[in-house]
């Protein structure tokens, strides 16, 4: 190529991306995606609102940083089963990825779920596809405005629930609802229960607005933007498919050479008249919410949506050909021909076996852990101040703060116990100590006597006597400062240095609440 | 406000951060075109231009328009950011912003929250605030934060540090004086006493009288010989040897020993002396603070089940308003 003759242009590397119009689609696949928005949004939309014994059913309380999940009461120590969780999910997306491809990002993803009905939205003020881009050619008109101006108008309206929606599940929904309908008694009943009262402050305003700013924005402009460009799963897909995957296939062996013919032209006299089944309508690629052209192959735009499916097996129907011109298939199945039994009995290789097992145990041991917690944690800090102190008559001290955590719902008592060091016992008074901390533990004040008071019988409860049971709220937790003390024969036996003991915090059986026993490890210096 | 040696590297600084900011900006206008070569059929060469393998091209698609509107969104925020903070050298920004301000802010905040709560308790004697389980969170949270390094979060002391949970005061244990300690702080000296007692063997005697007081192990005839050179200690422990809240002079006759135990001990204070020192809070709590927190303290020696029956119902002092302890169900104590 002679590099001097050549004529040039310049080109721009940037260029907006040209607005894409999907046009409507119905049938099986969109069926099964108008389920999954139906599913997703009442969990999203109707969770919050669920109350279990007169508090919330789901709520995340960061500000007491106590989690409520159902019967469980979680502490930011118990941050673990969000980790499994999060391994959940990632496991179950590889094994139903390598399964079937894309099922999340076309009928489960909330970027697919809000565009769709931001889509419906749109459809319902201005129209289906052509109308769409003959209204966006259109000079500005009122007839535009208005259709315009209402679709925003229910956009925001949408958008401003969902981020209300949002916020509540960090604080109770209907205290949120209530005081928006300018209803202040649930405010008072609340406090008097002794939980915070869940307002609108600055910060909740914010959140809201900023998820009803990021769904309108990313639902009703950025669309297809997101899952070609901001996406990550997007990106790692291609590792997680191959060749037995089933993703979303043109059979171009059955449809190329693809172009019109006349309808009278019967299927099985297409292959003599040198016709594939493709038709070339292009419905394809005007239903496809990306913009691309399946009949390419596999291409990372494609989100697994199956629109494309549905137009062209209505087509096909039309025609009457048979369906499947564009189909669930694997590479495998289409480069070798295999059927649809051969290629679903290849769904059952390795790779989806390990996975699938992963997951079983996965799951089973999250289910067993939960089962099986404690409904109580313990944490011991000692002293940083002093290793030891020499107490009266030669006793040796050593100084601890023990928080207890009451994971559950009702009131419980606690005794502290030590074991595993000759001549140990405990001094110090656990059970006077007041409430230092607590989710809707406030009511174990409020309990005791109300906010500001305690009532004589809790106060006279706080004997000198070290085993004494300490009487913890719901959800709350307390600082019990107790000390171990060793008599100095034994302290001489045992030698000067660290001696490794643990702390025995038995939670007493009440109703029917069974005793619950805690076992945590610590050290006792004997000073040289 | 500079903490430069010369103000020329805060101009350093700027130009740096300016030029910089403005360089990216450049680059990404003057490298989002291209000049490309026209295809035989007038369409632009969309690959790169190499070819690899015979046949091997890269395209160059191009960029989505809203990412370059984006950066440029970027540059203006930083350029705003950079107007309002500091951040250009030692230019100290439109808001005039210093975190040592925010700090002063937020405990500002703080105080203005906590300010009702505490006065409501101004006025409250100790006795009150005792039975108050808001008070005596606030008061333990206080005493964690403030005293527990040296008096443990037990309250029961240390070597050199008194246990505030005995009934054992060297500057007395009523709410008024704990407050005085803690506000105010407290130094105790001890004289070096050896030169006035005499020989290292009479101080031994004496040492030994000391530890007959309190009915601690001694030897009986050192003590005897002792007792007559206790004239000294005296004048600040008293006659009797029960000590001077006044002065902060211990009470010889308990059992509390809270520089060391044993004749040794004792000896080595008489022999050395000591200056003991409980810092002053005034000035890092408030009064009102204080006085929450000298309450909390002063119920840690109380024994238990008084406070609450001591002013529970003042029209039946008498009756007995405290329940007795529940026992434990299960024996959960080693021994």
């Amino acid at each position: 190529m002679a590099e001097g003759d050549a004529a040039r242009a310049v080109v721009w590397l940037f260029e907006a991306s040209p607005k894409i119009y999907p046009r409507a689609v119905s049938g099986r696949f969109a069926l099964w995606r108008w389920a999954g928005v139906f599913i997703t949004q009442a969990v999203f939309y109707g969770l919050p609102w669920l109350q279990w014994n007169a508090r919330p059913a789901l709520l995340f309380d960061l500000a007491a940083r106590r989690f409520y999940i159902g019967p469980l009461v979680l502490y930011p120590q118990d941050f673990i089963y969000l980790t499994v969780l999060l391994l959940l999910a990632a496991y179950g997306l590889f094994l139903f990825t390598a399964v079937a491809g894309r099922l999340w990002c076309g009928f489960a993803c909330p970027q697919t779920v809000y565009t769709e009905l931001f889509m419906w939205i749109e459809r319902r003020f201005e129209g289906d596809r052509l109308q769409r881009m003959r209204l966006d050619a259109a000079p500005w008109s009122l007839h535009k405005a208005w259709r315009k101006g209402g679709k925003h108008a229910l956009w925001i309206v949408l958008a401003l629930w969902t981020g209300v929606t949002l916020v509540g599940y960090f604080t109770p929904m209907r205290a949120l609802w209530d005081q928006l309908m300018g209803q202040m008694a649930p405010i008072s009943s609340a406090l008097s229960a002794g939980l915070a009262p869940p307002v609108w402050g600055p910060w909740e305003g914010f959140w809201a607005l900023f998820y009803a700013v990021a769904t309108w924005g990313n639902a009703g402009f950025l669309r297809e933007q997101v899952c070609k460009t901001m996406c990550p799963y997007a990106r790692f897909q291609g590792a997680m498919l191959d060749r037995d995957s089933l993703v979303i296939a043109y059979d171009a062996g059955r449809g190329e050479p693809r172009g019109s013919r006349p309808r009278s032209l019967a299927h099985a006299a297409l292959a003599a008249q040198g016709k594939g089944d493709c038709v070339d309508c292009g419905l394809c690629v005007q239903v496809c919410p990306t913009g691309i052209d399946i009949r390419h192959g596999q291409q990372i735009e494609c989100i697994g949506c199956a629109a494309c499916i549905d137009v062209c097996n209505g087509v096909m129907d039309k025609m009457l050909y048979p369906k499947g011109l564009i189909r669930y298939a694997s590479q495998n199945a289409l480069a070798q021909g295999l059927g649809t039994r051969a290629m679903l009995r290849r769904v059952l290789r390795p790779r989806v076996l390990i996975y699938s097992a992963i997951l079983l145990l996965i799951s089973a041991g999250f289910v067993a852990s939960l089962a099986l917690r404690t409904p109580f944690r313990v944490d011991v800090v000692r002293d940083r101040g002093a290793l030891a102190r020499l107490a009266q008559d030669g006793h040796i001290e050593n100084s601890y703060r023990l928080q207890i955590m009451n994971a559950s719902e009702t009131a419980q008592r606690f005794v502290v116990g030590v074991r595993g060091l000759d001549g140990a016992r405990l001094v110090g008074r656990p059970a006077g100590g007041p409430v230092m901390d607590g989710g809707l533990g406030a009511a174990g004040v409020a309990a005791a006597g109300g906010v500001g008071g305690i009532d004589a019988r809790a106060r006279a409860d706080a004997s000198a006597d070290p085993s004494a049971a300490i009487d913890i709220g719901p959800a709350a937790a307390r600082w019990a400062s107790l000390a171990v003390q060793l008599p100095p024969a034994a302290a001489a036996q045992a030698g000067a240095g660290a001696h490794a003991f643990e702390f025995v915090i038995e939670r007493l059986a009440q109703g029917d609440e069974p005793a619950a026993v805690v076992r945590e490890k610590s050290t006792f210096f004997v000073p040289r | 406000m500079s903490d430069f040696t010369s103000g020329g590297w805060s101009v350093y600084i700027a130009a740096a951060t300016l030029i910089s900011l403005f360089a990216c900006l450049a680059l990404l206008l003057f490298a989002s075109r291209r000049v490309v070569v026209l295809r035989a059929d007038g369409t632009p060469d969309d690959t790169t231009g190499h070819v690899w393998d015979e046949d091997l091209r890269e395209l160059n698609n191009p960029l989505p328009l809203w990412w370059m509107g984006l950066f440029v969104i970027t540059v203006l925020f930083s350029l705003a950011y950079l107007w309002l903070y500091p951040g250009l050298g030692s230019h100290a920004g439109s808001l005039q912003w210093t975190s040592v301000q925010e700090h002063a802010q937020d405990q500002a905040q703080a105080r203005a929250a906590a300010a009702p709560l505490y006065e409501r308790y101004a006025n409250q004697p100790a006795a009150q605030l005792a039975r108050d389980a808001q008070a005596m969170g606030m008061g333990e949270r206080l005493f964690v934060n403030h005293c527990a390094t040296c008096h443990g979060s037990d309250a029961r002391g240390s070597l050199g540090f008194p246990n505030l949970t005995d009934s054992d005061w060297l500057w007395g244990g009523t709410p008024q004086n704990i407050n005085e300690s803690i506000r105010a702080g407290r130094q105790g000296t001890m004289p070096a006493m050896a030169a006035a007692v005499g020989s290292p063997a009479e101080v031994r005697q004496l040492a030994q009288y000391v530890l007959s007081l309190s009915g601690s192990p001694h030897d009986s005839l050192a003590a005897q010989l002792g007792r007559t050179k206790f004239s000294t200690c005296a004048a600040c422990h008293g006659s009797d040897g029960r000590g001077n809240p006044a002065l902060g002079a211990p009470n010889l006759t308990d059992k509390v020993w809270l520089h060391g135990w044993g004749e040794a001990a004792v000896v080595a204070m008489i022999t050395q002396g000591k200056t003991s020192v409980m810092p002053a809070h005034g000035g890092r709590l408030s009064a009102e603070q204080i006085h929450v927190l000298a309450a909390y303290v002063w119920q840690l020696s109380q024994p238990p089940g008084s406070v609450a029956s001591a002013v529970a119902a003042p029209a039946n002092a008498s009756a007995a308003t405290a329940a007795a302890p529940p026992a434990p169900t299960s024996a959960a104590q080693a021994r």
